[in-house]
């Protein structure tokens, strides 16, 4: 379900500080008095039934991974984690890899979101567009088309001397037709946490002001607009990191093994209670992160609006 | 979500300025045309035509028809059916509890549930395959301690699936309709009470039918990332769920045969034709919505 990138096209639905105190249903008091006890009351029973459904695996999972039935409880699994073979060129070929889908992402990215801001409302459309159509090929879809590709340049192109460069960009180390997939799948999220964070600018004032205090255009950018930018990039590097982490559709079918795909494998080969830890501490880990630095965008923002 | 009406500028005076910023798009619109353009197009041609090594390939309906029979239209009918049942379900749920988490008083709540939602919709679905299998699988512990499989409980089920995969949807769910919720304004309500409606009065004339598209948005959201989700089946060994990813995957493998591969192709055209068609539902959709919810 990496496809899923699609997906959450709206983790931005991070509120304004403003609209963080949203509706409340402590309206007038009177006649509604009951209404009130009862939505409580029913807030209550959805945040209990949606607490058990979403803790009880990851409680059950945890469980699973230290109970080791004839002894009981054990941090084998655990331990195992910085032994096992494989598990850590795996972790660091995902974490390369992301590390360059982020890169890509911005490079390519963030000129488009200024320039969108700044231009015509035909660019903005061209644009949304351009970052949208991925959503319309499932994942594994483009793995498909990916790999037709891949055996259309084998067929064709040994004799020529394309062909190198057809075979780094499948190098194991550092397969660069992974890389290209992933930015593809990243981009209609990117856009989108870009694109919201830059609306909370008002970047055509900001960079003329820098650019009548002597600055060009590019040096506005860099020191004026992505300071500005910082907590929106942020996110989107975090999002991006857990989608090309978790990523195992595009890695699987093309034959490399990058974390997800070590994960599946080694469950498979009777490495059981280890991959399971090592999925679980990779999802908690990652969900720490996001909430730590949603934390810390929510102070910075507090700090600015105080002074 | 996407268009804000103050963004619509007047047209630039200075021609430079535009010339640069379409300049600054060209990279954008260069990467996606090779990286997804070629990939895309070549599944297209693919699907039309036959592949013989060493020689040229021709036209050919072949693939699509097969694509459209047997165990492959099962496949098809299997995802939308479960894309549709699962979506449905975690719309409903998702509404319910982002509605929880956004009258909350305490923000913690509202973090921690908005950064785990941003997880559980991105990070894939082998974790939560894993996570299921050990709790409800055929040994796990939720289904050993209540005996679930004396009552007939599979994990491996369409049920067990459409049950791990609201894992992921629900919070894809509280993620997409949490700015509509926050949209809603306080004076709506309390206009609404002073005119003497009632809470569900209120949710059923007011604040349903202006979260209307976002939430049928929602919906189009939420089929197609279930429609498209891979990892979760794969990593669950055993599904007798049949789903046209796992085909596709099958298929592309090359254990079946040399020419399935070209079927696979089609396959993926059959996705992306259901994935287009509900896309198309989606966008306007969206722009309604953006007229309430600013």
């Amino acid at each position: 379900m990496a496809g899923v990138t699609a997906s959450a096209l709206t983790t931005e639905g991070r509120p304004a500080p403003s609209a963080a105190k949203g509706p409340r249903p402590t309206g007038p008091a009177g006649g509604v008095l009951a209404g009130l006890a009862r939505i409580r009351w029913g807030r209550g029973t959805v945040l209990l039934v949606a607490g058990l459904y979403f803790l009880v695996p990851i409680a059950t999972t945890l469980w699973f991974t230290v109970d080791n039935s004839p002894q009981g409880f054990s941090l084998d699994a655990y331990r195992q984690i910085f032994t096992v073979p494989g598990l850590w060129p795996a972790l660091q070929l995902s974490l390369l890899l992301a590390a360059g889908t982020i890169v890509l992402v911005y490079l390519l990215l963030i000129p488009a979101v200024v320039a969108v801001r700044l231009g015509s409302q035909k660019l903005r459309t061209v644009v949304e567009l351009t970052c949208t159509l991925p959503l319309v090929v499932p994942t594994i879809a483009l793995t498909a088309g990916i790999s037709d590709v891949l055996r259309w340049c084998n067929d064709n192109l040994a004799p020529t001397p394309f062909y190198a460069t057809f075979l780094y960009a499948q190098n194991a180390n550092f397969p660069v037709v992974l890389l290209l997939a992933y930015v593809v799948m990243a981009l209609p999220l990117a856009y989108r946490t870009l694109d919201a964070g830059m609306r909370a600018l008002d970047v055509r004032t900001l960079l003329e002001a820098a650019q009548n205090n002597g600055a060009g255009r590019t040096r506005a950018i860099v020191s004026v607009i992505l300071p500005n930018l910082r907590s929106a990039m942020l996110n989107t590097a975090f999002i991006t990191l857990a989608l090309v982490l978790g990523e195992f559709t595009v890695a699987s079918i093309l034959g490399y093994v990058p974390f997800a795909v070590w994960i599946v494998n080694g469950n498979s080969a009777g490495q059981g209670p280890v991959t399971v830890a090592v999925s679980i501490v990779s999802l908690l880990l990652t969900w720490v992160l996001l909430l730590v630095l949603s934390i810390g965008s929510e102070r910075r923002n507090r700090a600015q609006s105080t002074h | 979500m996407s268009t804000a009406p103050l963004s619509a500028t007047p047209a630039r005076r200075r021609p430079k300025g535009a010339a640069a910023g379409r300049l600054a798009v060209v990279p954008l619109l260069l990467f996606v045309a090779v990286a997804f353009g070629v990939p895309a197009l070549a599944m297209a041609y693919g699907a039309f035509t036959t592949y013989n090594p060493g020689k040229p390939s021709a036209y050919t309906m072949g693939n699509l028809t097969a694509s459209l029979q047997g165990g492959y239209l099962d496949a098809l009918i299997g995802s939308v059916k479960l894309s549709a049942l699962s979506a449905l379900i975690a719309v409903v749920a998702g509404l319910l509890l982002a509605q929880a988490v956004v009258t909350s008083r305490f923000a913690f709540l509202r973090k921690a549930v908005l950064s785990a939602s941003g997880v559980l919709a991105n990070f894939g679905g082998v974790p939560l395959a894993f996570a299921f299998i050990a709790t409800l699988g055929n040994a796990g512990m939720l289904t050993s301690r209540l005996h679930l499989d004396q009552h007939g409980w599979s994990l491996y089920s369409f049920n067990g699936l459409t049950l791990v995969y609201l894992y992921f949807l629900i919070p894809l769910m509280v993620l997409s309709i949490i700015p509509s919720l926050d949209g809603l304004r306080r004076q709506w309500r309390e206009a609404a009470q002073n005119n003497g409606a009632t809470g569900w009065q209120y949710w059923r004339h007011v604040a349903l039918p202006v979260l209307a598209p976002s939430l049928l948005g929602g919906f189009v959201l939420l089929f197609g990332s279930a429609f498209a989700a891979y990892a979760t089946a794969a990593a669950m060994v055993g599904a007798t769920v049949p789903l046209i990813t796992l085909q596709i995957a099958t298929a592309l493998s090359g254990n079946v045969s040399a020419d399935a591969t070209n079927v696979a192709l089609a396959m993926s055209l059959d996705m992306v034709v259901i994935a287009t068609l509900v896309m198309v539902i989606y966008i306007p959709l969206q722009r309604r919505s953006a007229r309430w919810l600013v």
